[in-house]
């Protein structure tokens, strides 16, 4: 079928990432059978498929949480799959941030100490992360949340904080799992444009893993993760 | 859209010349396909025979829409009793989808290249859709939600489809 592409076709943007060949077993059971996907600089790359496909594990491949057992993650162009635990850790504060479906706020924390928190682990100064997380409250419409525990957040302050969090320390990449999934369609649709307005603004490369059709509208393009392989139907950034 | 009746909602507002009927159609409920000014003024002709619109007089000036309809307490019962019945939900049981589905089944063609295929077309749709939310009016947006979420349905049976192909293809194939 001619609209199935392969990743080398129709170079639109410089790869930032991708998966080679990648495959992964949680035991017995393969989650991931020679996994192929490239996502462009400041791209905003939907991941699609039926439950238990393997998109969440593509996804954690890629974010170095999950280590392939065959193939190769690149980031621009260097492999990251072979790294040692500690510098997949420092390039998972430095370089990726994250989004999950519910938000995962610190609960003892207030939501101003969670968004600081990538920076503080990046060893900046407490007043300095706290001033710059502030500015995150106003771009996101929650000013006045600052303080507020995540129990005193409804869902779609606490995912909205949960996504400054996220962005907060400038990533490279920004991976978000279901970041709409435990909410109306209303908030749902909210969070999703100050997600991709924001990474539009900073130049934040998304990869946004979804079940929900509406919400993967927001992305650039979608790739249908079945079986373990991925599927794509629109023209991928050539290697 | 029944066309007597959206008119006569309008009317409801305030007594129109045709002119502003069918702006205000076009405007809200005519994106894609206008009223032609034809259509107006021969459904206002019958809407009087049924008295359920009165003309004005006959206003002073040049052009040919110097009248302004108002609409008749028969017209507004009518209106009323239209806006509180519920329509017939509409399942759409025989889709040019459901038909390629099928036939490339019974076929032995790939319904699943078929089914990316189409999840890739309405995929882009909604991005456009999605698109024009952000700079629109607030018609606009509810307009293009009334299409993301019809869309969207057709892509979760698309999914359920492609999900249960296997039993399918038994099924035709028996």
């Amino acid at each position: 079928m001619s609209l199935i592409t392969s990743p080398s076709n129709v170079a639109t943007k410089d790869v930032l990432i991708e998966a080679r060949d990648v495959e992964f077993d949680f035991g017995q059971t393969p989650a991931l059978r020679g996994a192929n996907v490239s996502i462009g600089q400041g791209e905003i790359l939907a991941v699609m498929g039926p439950s238990g496909s393997g998109k969440s594990t593509l996804l954690h491949c890629l974010a170095g949480i999950l280590v392939p057992k065959h193939g190769e993650i690149r980031l621009s162009g260097e492999r990251i799959d072979n790294f040692a635990e500690n510098r997949r850790g420092a390039l998972r504060r430095d370089t990726f941030g994250f989004v999950f479906q519910f938000g995962q706020l610190v609960p003892e924390l207030t939501a101003e100490e969670n968004v600081a928190l990538p920076l503080l682990l990046n060893g900046m100064r407490r007043n300095d992360a706290l001033g710059r997380a502030r500015e995150w409250f106003s771009r996101l419409g929650i000013e006045g949340m600052e303080r507020r525990r995540s129990g005193e957040l409804s869902g779609g302050q606490a995912q909205r904080v949960a996504l400054a969090r996220g962005l907060v320390a400038h990533p490279k990449v920004l991976f978000a799992d279901e970041p709409t999934g435990s909410l109306d369609s209303l908030t749902g649709e909210l969070v999703m444009e100050l997600l991709v307005t924001a990474a539009r603004e900073d130049g934040t490369t998304v990869v946004l893993v979804t079940h929900e059709p509406r919400v993967a509208a927001y992305a650039d393009r979608e790739v249908i993760v079945r079986d373990g392989r991925v599927t794509s139907l629109t023209p991928e950034p050539a290697p | 859209m029944s066309v007597p009746f959206t008119l006569l909602g309008l009317l409801e507002r305030e007594p129109s010349h045709g002119y502003d009927l069918k702006r205000d159609y076009d405007t809200y409920f005519g994106r894609s396909k206008p009223l032609p000014f034809g259509q107006v003024y021969a459904t206002l002709a019958r809407l009087t025979r049924d008295g359920k619109v009165a003309p004005g007089v006959i206003e002073a000036g040049d052009g040919p829409d110097r009248k302004r309809y108002s609409i008749t307490p028969e017209g507004q019962s009518e209106f009323e009793t239209w806006l509180a019945e519920p329509i017939d939900p509409e399942p759409h049981l025989q889709t040019v989808l459901f038909a390629k589905v099928v036939l490339a089944l019974m076929l032995g063609r790939s319904a699943t290249t078929y089914l990316d295929v189409q999840r890739a077309a309405h995929l882009q749709r909604m991005r456009e859709l999605t698109k024009l939310k952000r700079n629109e009016s607030l018609i606009d947006v509810l307009l293009a939600d009334h299409g993301l979420f019809h869309l969207e349905a057709d892509l979760r049976w698309i999914d359920m489809t492609a999900a249960r192909l296997p039993m399918l293809a038994m099924a035709v194939a028996s």
